[in-house]
């Protein structure tokens, strides 16, 4: 195993002393912890740190990986039918990114102590969790457009206070991660510009779009803070840095101009700005139906998590032949050093 | 799983890149691969794909010794105590020029 990826070994207490050590370090550890935390600086792969500080940030992590990676499903659904060739490069490197955001999370939690395998097979059996956001269906060529606008960009605003996440690895991963989101949701964007600017029947289709999806990338900013127990532990770990109220508010503000540029509308009759506040006041969201995405009940929950498994199957000889080929030169270059050494 | 030859049990390999020349090689992050070879094509394809180098190194991740993250105070001390070999410790020259 690599720096990056040592956990502590287990105590194994064999008498009274060694656990007075174990104890002291654990003391030692959690003051030092306190302290680079207090001082805004980084805690690393080998460092101490709380077991509830590790468990949380696995399950943060992994299930920001496992959303990367089922991410790319709505999208890569158009790469054949994309209406040019251009476009059609374009969503293609765009799901590529997503596999590599999926690959550098991974890398991530895995510096953590988690096996790799493990994930993937949460993720497999379903037991895992992703963002709900991709069990919506993309019908039609302008919802890519709304995926990278409204998706992407929700995706952005949660992500770029994450790269000064207190965890090392999960910071680096993000700060990647941001520096190729921005062409992402450019890239949305124009797709809705240039239908939105195209025949009657294609600004029809850019709005409906966005109808559809505005309101569940908003969501992708997690429940009401009321609602959202992890959140403040969170918080003062410095993981995350925003309340989900706070980034969701800053999304909206963003978007307002934006729509305005495409020449569409948010679905949201009660969206208005608010002197005082200097924000945009915004209408409340359907939670109801949120909470029945997550637990699984989402349009396409099924299909993405087939889909999921009937690519790891069919994928399994590709890995297995790897292994092979990699064990046969082995063999081949212990031949040739034994009868070299034979010489 | 159906298949004994995951690809998480594909050793781990970290992945080293120079941005451009006269830089040197710097850690951007780990990937898992049957062999060297393979290792170095998917650091292309996943750490370089806006012309982020010019160079890349992998290393299998078990082949790395690291210092005891534990006994970082005591073992990075020596250095620490040692101002004179920081050139601000000298500080009679004050004002003379080229020194
Ligand atoms: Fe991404
Ligand atoms: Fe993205």
């Amino acid at each position: 195993m690599s720096p990056e990826n040592h956990q502590h070994a287990p105590l194994h207490l064999a008498d009274e002393g060694d656990a007075a050590t174990a104890l002291a370090e654990a003391e030692a550890g959690q003051h030092r912890f306190d302290e680079l935390i207090a001082e805004d600086s980084r805690i690393e792969p080998r460092d101490w740190m709380p077991e509830s500080y590790r468990k949380s940030l696995v399950r943060q992590v992994s299930q920001h990986a496992h959303s990367e990676i089922i991410g790319m499903q709505p999208e890569g659904n158009w790469i054949s039918r994309a209406p040019s060739l251009k476009r059609k490069a374009i969503l293609m490197a765009k799901v590529q990114d997503e596999a590599g955001h999926g690959l550098y999370l991974y890398s991530a939690a895995e510096t953590l102590g988690r096996p790799r395998e493990e994930m993937y097979d949460q993720l497999y059996s379903g037991k895992a969790k992703y963002s709900s956001i991709f069990n919506y269906p993309a019908r039609t060529w302008a919802d890519i457009g709304a995926i990278g606008w409204l998706v992407d960009g929700a995706a952005i605003v949660n992500q770029v206070p994450l790269c000064r996440a207190s965890y090392g690895p999960y910071g680096r991963a993000m700060v990647r991660i941001c520096k190729e989101e921005s062409f992402h949701q450019r890239q949305g964007w124009e797709i809705l510009y240039s239908l939105s600017h195209g025949t009657e029947a294609q600004h029809q289709m850019a709005q409906d779009a966005v109808d559809r999806f505005y309101g569940p990338a908003l969501q992708m900013f997690g429940p009401p803070d009321g609602d959202s127990p992890n959140s403040q532990q969170s918080m003062e770990w410095k993981i995350k840095r925003f309340t989900n109220d706070e980034l969701r508010q800053r999304f909206v503000d963003m978007l307002v101009p934006q729509v305005e540029a495409l020449g569409l509308t948010l679905p949201d009759p009660e969206l208005k700005w608010n002197e005082e506040r200097g924000h945009y006041d915004f209408g409340d969201l359907d939670w109801d139906e949120f909470f029945a995405v997550i637990k699984g009940n989402g349009p396409l929950s099924r299909q993405r998590l087939e889909h999921y498994r009937k690519a790891r199957d069919e994928g399994a000889w590709v890995r297995e032949a790897a292994v092979a080929y990699a064990n046969h030169q082995a063999q081949g270059r212990d031949r040739d050093q034994a009868a070299l050494i034979g010489a | 799983m159906t298949s004994s030859a995951d690809s998480s049990s594909w050793p781990l390999w970290e992945v080293f890149i120079r941005s451009s020349r006269g830089l040197s090689h710097v850690h951007a992050g780990s990937l898992h691969a049957p062999d060297a070879t393979m290792a170095i094509r998917n650091a292309r394809d996943l750490y370089t794909r806006r012309n982020e180098g010019t160079s890349v190194w992998v290393v299998p991740a078990a082949a790395i010794m690291a210092s005891d993250p534990d006994s970082k105070g005591a073992y990075f001390e020596s250095a620490q105590g040692k101002s004179y070999r920081h050139a601000t410790y000298y500080t009679q020259s004050e004002g003379v020029k080229h020194l």
